[in-house]
Formats: C-alpha cells, structure tokens, sequence
C-alpha cells in the first residue's frame, strides 16, 4: 500500500508543538480532525482509543519512531498522519529514546488486513535509512509530502 | 536440522496478522537469543532479522500467512518453541475497539 494512499497530506506537521506522548497524540488527531476526517466530537473518542493502546504497550518502537494507532468507527477507510518533533518526545519506546518521527494510523474497525497493509507500508519506508534521514531534516510539510511521493515512486 | 539450528513453519492464526504487539513481543524473545533468528515468507520476501520490528512487519504476515522460523546458536530448541509460542497468544483479547465509555 503507497504511503500516499493513506496519509493525509493536510494533516502533516513539521514541527508539533506539544512535548509530551498525549499532547502529541491530540495534536496529531486535531490535525485530522481539521482536514476533515472525524465527525463532530469524534477526535475525542480518538484520541482516548489511541491512548488506550500506548497503555497495553508503547508504539515506539525505537530508533526516534513511534506508529501511534487505533481502530475506530468514525474512519470508513485508513488514514493515516506523519509528523515531527524537532524536540523530541518523551514515549516510552523501546529503546528509551525520544521520538522525533510519528506516522498515525486510524483504521476502520472491521478491516485488520488493512491496518496490516499501512503497518507494511510505514515499515518499508522506515528500513531505509536514507528516507528517515531526509525526513526527520524537512522543515514544512510540503517537503515531508513530497518525500513520501518519491518514496512511493521508488517503491 | 544442522548441530544448533532448528526451523519451524508456522501459519499465522492471529485475525490481525502479524501486528505490532505480536511483532515486538517476538522481538523480545529474539533479543534474549544468544544466537541468531531469522523469520521468512517463503516464496516471497529474503529473511527477515527476527530482533528488527521494522523488520516483521514488513513481512505484511496476515492470518492464513505461513512463515518459516529460523534459529541457530545455544537453546535455538527452546527458543523456536518460545516464539512460537508468542505467535499463537491472542493479543487481540486486550485490544478490542474503543467504545467510547470511560
């Protein structure tokens, strides 16, 4: 699955401004939620769905990522947010890290295979060193778009 | 089977596949692995490094999916039989959709 199929372009930040793991997530669901992709006081139920998975266990899976997820009923297709935190963000990771790179994921409740399939996608693109490297350096959301249309160019 | 090193196929059961709580708990068993462990889509993707989460779910594993567990080195026995293990819990239980109750 290209990245471009699911992240939302509109949604994408640069520079988030919170410095904590909730802050960021609300953050992040806000930026869906002004683009347009929850309905009414949804972004809530979001946010709560998303914070109740970092509870089971963190999503950040080290190296300055986190894949912060839920399903949710409010989405009838995957979209999907990727942001960055110059500061950095303390998340619980595995590695004890900052994150400093977020690609969200909000999917529909009855589709696992795909979730699966963005997980693939987001994972591919994390394996290139390369493709993290320009990304933690863009400095708008433009240029962070424009490498994941090259990326799924290359793909 | 080759002096320390075992394989074993495994067919995904999970409804969610190979997702990020079965990946990383996998990883964790791998990390306390002297020796090394691969995971493989036969047919289709080179072997994965079982100790990189990047790694698994790269993999796409959904259920029905059937992989092929590597391990070499001390207790590679016990050690294929731990991830196993870790790939038939049901992570799911916990993990059931947000209702939107406190």
């Amino acid at each position: 699955m290209r990245m471009s199929e699911f992240i939302i372009k509109e949604a994408i930040s640069a520079n988030l401004a919170g410095d904590r793991k909730e802050a960021v997530i609300r953050e992040m669901v806000e930026n869906l939620r002004a683009a347009g992709y929850f309905k009414g006081n949804e972004s809530e139920d979001v946010v709560k769905a998303i914070l109740k998975r970092e509870l089971l266990s963190s999503t950040g899976i080290g190296d300055g990522v986190a894949i912060p997820h839920a399903k949710h009923a409010s989405v009838d297709r995957l979209v999907g947010a990727v942001s960055l935190s110059q500061k950095g963000i303390p998340f619980d990771a595995v590695d004890n890290e900052p994150v400093h790179v977020l690609f969200m994921l909000i999917s529909p409740q009855e589709r696992p295979s795909e979730h699966l399939r963005a997980l693939e996608g987001v994972s591919r693109c994390l394996k290139d060193k390369n493709f993290v490297r320009s990304l933690r350096q863009a400095t708008s959301p433009q240029q962070i778009w424009d490498l994941i249309c090259n990326n799924d160019r290359g793909a | 089977m080759t002096g320390n090193s075992y394989r074993q196929t495994f067919t995904i059961t999970n409804p969610h596949g190979l997702h990020m709580r079965p990946a990383m708990a996998f990883v964790e068993v791998a990390n306390r692995c002297p020796g090394t462990v691969t995971i493989t889509r036969p047919g289709t993707d080179a072997p994965v490094n079982g100790r990189s989460i990047l790694g698994l779910l790269s993999l796409g594993a959904e259920q029905g999916t059937e992989v092929l567990i590597e391990v070499s080195g001390p207790d590679a026995e016990q050690t294929i039989k731990s991830l196993v293990e870790v790939l038939q819990k049901d992570f799911d239980v916990d993990e059931e959709p947000f209702s939107g109750e406190a």
